[in-house]
């Protein structure tokens, strides 16, 4: 392949240095310039609203700013400090930890539950995905006013089915003992459907023949489902597993119109704090340093993807 | 029936195939298994459509009847619109829903034409700093926004964008996921195509404009739907910017009518309905882009 002087070259062709005519040159800061030129518009959004924060962020933790803007003065460690000894940021990660492995697990273990058996290819296709999706597209609002009102202790529709078999249901979001379950379950009901779809593209993956090959040999349905769709469907397992875990991590939006952490701070994730600190105590620097306590949580975590799956592709 | 053997269940596929299940998996399992397997998505697809269909049946009966004990499914006094005519003819809806509408179209529009931008050059141009860009731009999808609220909104103070339109767009049009997904689209198009067109005089731009953007409609449309679907939903962010009820958009709006009135059971699933149905609409004209762009997203967002 030719590289036709101002053409980009293919990639993984680079020119050599001493090569470059006075022209190439020319056309060398012509291309850099117009690379920098189309990605400015992203990059200064980017730099403003991602980067900047993300750094000013740090800056005010060690910092007392307050949301008036006032009392800028360096503290230096002293709301880490305050962060890493303050009991309500080590319950509301407890709580967090304890959302994220409760609806973790049957986010990913019922999403592949429904997948394998709309793709065993009953009639119906178009609804089943309907019925499981559809509840992904709504708004935080929507999905808890729906559950507000299942959940209601006298006239939700949860506790007149407990009724019909005579037992007197809880008042599901008032009771410690309930509250967590019951946002927990809420939580299942509306962000199944995107597991489920992309646990479905992975079964349409797999190929036919494979279980052509296993019925050959006798194999049952049962038997095709351990030998075949699981291990085949592990890559999205890990990848289903990690989107979850990120997503339950920074949950907020639901817990806060459901129960705004309560009773009692018994369903108070580290967001809801982080907010209530910030916006309602007013303390924005300390909120920071529970912010980047938050933040390397989460890093963590994609950290262990990235060294589970790289070790997964080198062993493939 | 039952005993069929696995040669036989091989073979029925061309037999019993209905006509109309093209995209449908043509394995089959014996009938009975088939039977219970259908029962049970039965139930789970009734139990995961009850609370949508609990709240729209309590959105049309009248407020007395909707607080009514014992619990009715039909109501004696039978059903009303009244609770949708108070809450268009009354509240802030309407408002709302325009605001929701105004600022997801332009997060949409600024995002999408930013990303795919950036993604060209990053997949085309080779210009100095562009290995170092495409590591920065992977590495912040790691930075969840949610840490950013503090920040973000002493930024908007200082830039004066409380309460403002601007305030709530801006900060949701940086989508870094969403330029990685569009450069890696770009970079499987052949560069031929582009190559006879440079090779006539034409400008960057316009081949950006006139030969790659119609090449990927399929992923733009993918990106838009996604970008849209965000930005309408997004509660965190425009509850924290706004605080003047007449510009809120849906979703925070209606999280001030439930703390306000929260006893208006059949108005309140009557908003909550209308705020559902704009996008059960979209899933209806786009599901086919959106379940692709699901598993095209899902993929690449890692």
């Amino acid at each position: 392949m030719t590289t036709a002087d101002g053409l980009v070259a293919p990639p993984g062709v680079t020119e050599k240095a001493d090569t470059l005519s006075a022209g190439r040159v020319r056309r060398r800061r012509a291309e850099n310039l117009r690379g920098w030129l189309y990605c400015t518009p992203f990059l200064a959004a980017f730099g403003l609203f991602l980067i900047w924060p993300t750094v000013y962020g740090l800056w005010m933790s060690f910092t007392g700013t307050s949301l008036a803007g006032t009392n800028t003065q360096f503290v230096g460690l002293a709301n880490w400090r305050e962060a890493l000894g303050d009991p309500q940021v080590w319950s509301s990660l407890g709580n967090t930890a304890w959302f994220t492995l409760l609806s973790t697990i049957p986010l990913v273990a019922i999403a592949m539950l429904l997948a394998v058996l709309v793709n065993l290819g009953l009639p119906g296709q178009w609804f089943w995905r309907l019925s499981f999706f559809m509840p992904f597209l709504l708004a935080s609002t929507v999905v808890s006013q729906f559950w507000n009102w299942m959940y209601n202790p006298q006239l939700g529709l949860i506790n007149t089915f407990l009724g019909w078999f005579g037992i007197a249901g809880p008042a599901w979001l008032q009771d410690p003992n309930t509250a967590m379950i019951a946002v927990v379950i809420t939580t299942v009901w509306w962000t199944i459907g995107f597991n489920f779809l992309l646990y479905l593209a992975a079964l349409q993956n797999i190929p036919d023949q494979l279980y052509e090959a296993a019925s050959l040999d006798g194999a049952g349905g049962w038997r095709k489902f351990l030998s075949i769709t699981l291990p085949q469907l592990a890559p999205t397992t890990v990848l289903v597993l990690v989107l979850q875990l990120l997503a339950s991590l920074k949950v907020f939006d639901q817990i806060y119109q459901m129960t705004a952490g309560g009773p009692g701070g018994t369903t108070r994730p580290v967001l809801l704090y982080i907010y209530e600190v910030g916006f309602t105590g007013y303390r924005l620097g300390y909120a920071s340093a529970i912010s980047y306590i938050f933040f390397f949580l989460i890093i963590i975590v994609s950290i262990a993807y990235m060294v589970i799956s790289s070790r997964r592709s080198v062993k493939a | 029936m039952s005993a069929a053997t696995p040669t036989l269940s091989k073979t029925a596929p061309t037999v019993n195939a209905p006509a109309l299940s093209l995209s449908v998996p043509r394995r089959r399992g014996p009938a009975p298994a088939r039977v219970v397997a259908f029962v049970i998505l039965a139930l789970l697809a009734a139990s995961w459509l009850t609370p949508v269909l609990w709240a729209a049946l309590t959105s049309f009966k009248n407020e007395a009847e909707a607080a009514a004990m014992p619990v009715t499914i039909v109501p004696e006094s039978g059903f009303t619109l009244q609770a949708y005519i108070n809450v268009l003819s009354e509240g802030l809806v309407p408002r709302w829903a325009w605001n929701s509408l105004l600022t997801s179209a332009a997060v949409t529009l600024i995002t999408v034409t930013i990303s795919a931008l950036a993604g060209y050059a990053l997949s085309r141009l080779r210009f100095a700093g562009r290995q170092m860009l495409i590591t920065l731009i992977v590495a912040s999808i790691m930075i969840p926004g949610q840490i950013l609220i503090v920040p973000l909104f002493h930024l908007m103070l200082s830039l004066n964008l409380v309460d403002t339109y601007w305030g709530i767009i801006l900060p949701q049009v940086v989508a870094a996921p969403m330029v990685f997904i569009l450069k890696k689209f770009f970079d499987q198009i052949p560069f031929a195509l582009e190559e006879a067109a440079l090779m006539d005089g034409a400008s960057r731009l316009r081949i950006f404009w006139s030969i790659v953007l119609p090449l990927s409609r399929p992923i733009l449309g993918a990106v838009a739907i996604f970008v849209f679907i965000g930005a309408w939903n997004n509660f965190l962010w425009p509850f924290i910017v706004v605080n003047d009820a007449n510009l809120m958009t849906l979703p925070t709006g209606l999280q001030t009518v439930i703390s306000a009135y929260g006893i208006q059971y059949a108005q309140n699933m009557a908003q909550a309905v209308l705020a559902a149905l704009p996008l059960i609409v979209v899933f209806m004209f786009f599901q086919r882009q959106i379940i692709k762009g699901i598993a095209t997203t899902g993929i690449a967002g890692t």
